[in-house]
């Protein structure tokens, strides 16, 4: 299946009801895989919305009702939908957000490419807020993490977004999909606007004029994101073990520097791979674990250097890092990124 | 005694913080007193903008979701799809829904989405301290048109419910005013009128209220009525714009 088709087959089994949306390439495929598939399911709502603040604004409105609400886009949608993101994060809905993400800035191209991690894990719009950030790198991830996300959401009342890119949305996999959800049994959610019968009435607003109510909201969220930040770190490792060079990367560009340490450990070279599989909450402790026995870190990614600043932070200082990017919708292949990993490998005297 | 005059259900105990004059308080009570007659108070949502009446959920006591400034018909279409059996309906301002969110408004009406929408139209950004509006008319003094609006450099004003009638998917809209005890009645029967539409299925309902604002006006409140009678209501002629329910006898 396509890693398009995927996320929104996942999602539709994941228990999400309505999807509002708006055409953008490389991400096509969930709408037009969405409209039929939701339109065909009771209950199921499919919107093309007039543009991407409309769509983001429709799943705050569904989200609001109760029900598992998505949204997907690439690159300049996300933009434009960073208004309603805030809102969510605000008003502490659950959601989910897709970006097959494209080389940019501006309108880009629709090419592969990372650069919107800044974006994703910075919050991205007004205000002091964190997203979930999830990067998958296969569609059988994509899959998994789909699921991951809107129950991710539910729990923590915040909007989630799964971080692709257009070779990901693009790319045909096979897959197996977990157990499908049954809406009606998923957990209860005392907040939600349904009409106040036999209840006193809510209301959720995001509008808190007095300062010290404002910064109790701002406290109240900022304990929420550290227990996000303590439980929900996701991160895999590969040829670690003996390792004397760890190269960090996520996504796409984690498979492909997999792919080419294979290749260098094929010529002996002992070279391994963290992958932040959640981008935020950013695995910090496990790079820093890393400091103890390994001093060099080579940083790959399809950006100008984004995640590297992470990767920073967690080093505390305590190791080398060394980036190799490639921005714009560049894709590498395992050999090119084998051969820059080596030469930086011989010029560190690692072997 | 009988009781002959008393606060809505549907309003908290909760003084307004509207200005003297101000149309709000009075469009308040008056949807209040609908959603009461209509026995809506359970099933109803609210969705108030960012503006003036942006506090709406400190005084309707039935639940609100907040939107972001302009959206509300976004958030509205989400909602109402999402609980088909509720009735949802947007207070909006004029800057709200005819400049920022005349996309989003447009749409739900053009796709027919079956919520009402309250549009008070009272020419200014009121909560902004008395900026142009997209319904100030020519000639009007605002913070923003020093000298009264002029076409040439500030366009002109636009007629949201004009081109809203116009979209294929709306189904019933007027606009009417409270500057007068006749006209405050027609509103009421204007918004249960919409509130109807929209239980019966028919799509984009609206209400047009021309509504006064002597703070930012720079009048007194009978002045600001009259105002609203001699001059407003020449830019924004008051009456049904679009009925699509076959009733014949229209509102009222």
């Amino acid at each position: 299946m396509r890693g398009n088709h995927v996320v929104a087959e996942a999602a539709v089994r994941a228990g999400c009801r309505f999807y509002f949306g708006y055409p953008i390439t490389p991400q096509n495929e969930i709408p037009e895989y969405m409209s039929e598939r939701l339109s065909k399911l009771e209950g199921g709502v499919f919107i093309q919305a007039e543009s991407e603040v409309a769509s983001i604004h429709m799943v705050i409105g569904a989200s609001m009702a109760g029900g598992r609400a998505m949204t997907s886009s690439s690159g300049p949608g996300i933009s434009l939908k960073q208004e309603g993101i805030s809102f969510l994060s605000a008003l502490e809905l659950p959601a989910v957000i897709v970006n097959m993400s494209r080389g940019g800035p501006g309108l880009g191209n629709i090419a592969p490419s990372q650069s919107d991690y800044f974006q994703a894990t910075r919050g991205g719009g007004h205000g002091d807020y964190r997203n979930i950030v999830l990067a998958p790198n296969s569609c059988q991830e994509l899959a998994n993490l789909t699921f991951e996300a809107f129950d991710l959401a539910d729990q923590y009342r915040t909007p989630v977004i799964i971080l692709g890119d257009g070779m990901l949305g693009q790319m045909m996999e096979p897959v197996e999909f977990p157990v499908e959800i049954q809406t009606k049994k998923l957990p209860h959610k005392d907040w939600t606007l349904t009409g106040a019968k036999g209840r006193p009435s809510r209301f959720l607003r995001s509008l808190i004029l007095d300062p010290f109510e404002e910064e109790e909201h701002n406290w109240k969220l900022m304990r929420k994101y550290e227990k996000i930040t303590k439980e929900e770190v996701r991160w895999e490792t590969s040829f670690a073990e003996d390792a004397k060079l760890m190269v960090v990367a996520f996504g796409i560009a984690a498979r492909i520097a997999k792919g080419a340490i294979m290749r260098l450990r094929e010529e002996g070279l002992k070279v391994g791979l963290i992958r932040p599989i959640s981008l935020w909450p950013f695995p910090y402790k496990v790079i820093k674990e890393f400091t103890k026995k390994i001093k060099h870190f080579f940083v790959f990614e399809m950006n100008m250097g984004q995640m590297i600043e992470d990767v920073k932070l967690a080093l505390e200082g305590n190791g080398e890092v060394h980036f190799y990017g490639r921005p714009g919708g560049i894709i590498l292949t395992p050999l090119e990124i084998s051969r820059v990993i080596s030469s930086y490998y011989y010029q560190k005297k690692l072997g | 005694m009988k009781k002959v005059f008393s606060r809505p259900k549907s309003l908290k105990k909760t003084p307004f913080h509207y200005c003297p004059g101000c149309g709000h308080s009075l469009l308040h009570r008056i949807i209040g007193e609908v959603i009461d007659e209509m026995n809506l108070q359970e099933k109803i949502i609210g969705v108030p903008p960012a503006g003036c009446a942006v506090l709406a959920y400190f005084y309707f006591d039935i639940d609100m979701g907040e939107a972001s400034h302009g959206r509300g018909a976004a958030l509205a279409t989400g909602m109402k799809r999402a609980l088909p059996d509720r009735i949802v309906f947007t207070y909006q301002g004029d800057g709200d829904i005819a400049a920022i969110g005349t996309a989003e408004t447009i749409h739900a009406a053009s796709r027919g989405e079956n919520f009402t929408t309250i549009f008070v139209n009272n020419g200014v950004y009121g909560m902004t301290g008395g900026q142009m509006a997209p319904t100030t008319i020519l000639g009007q003094t605002t913070t923003t048109s020093p000298g009264g609006r002029k076409e040439r450099r500030d366009g002109f004003p636009i007629n949201l419910s004009e081109m809203l009638a116009v979209a294929k998917g709306s189904a019933y809209i007027e606009r009417t005013a409270v500057n007068t005890p006749a006209n405050i009645l027609k509103t009421k029967k204007a918004i249960a009128k919409a509130f109807r539409v929209q239980m019966e299925g028919y799509g984009f309902s609206l209400v047009e209220v021309l509504s006064p604002c002597p703070t930012n006006w720079k009048m007194d409140t009978v002045e600001s009525c009259k105002w609203i009678d001699e001059v407003m209501t020449v830019h924004f002629p008051l009456g049904i714009l679009k009925d699509i329910t076959g009733d014949k006898k229209g509102a009222h």
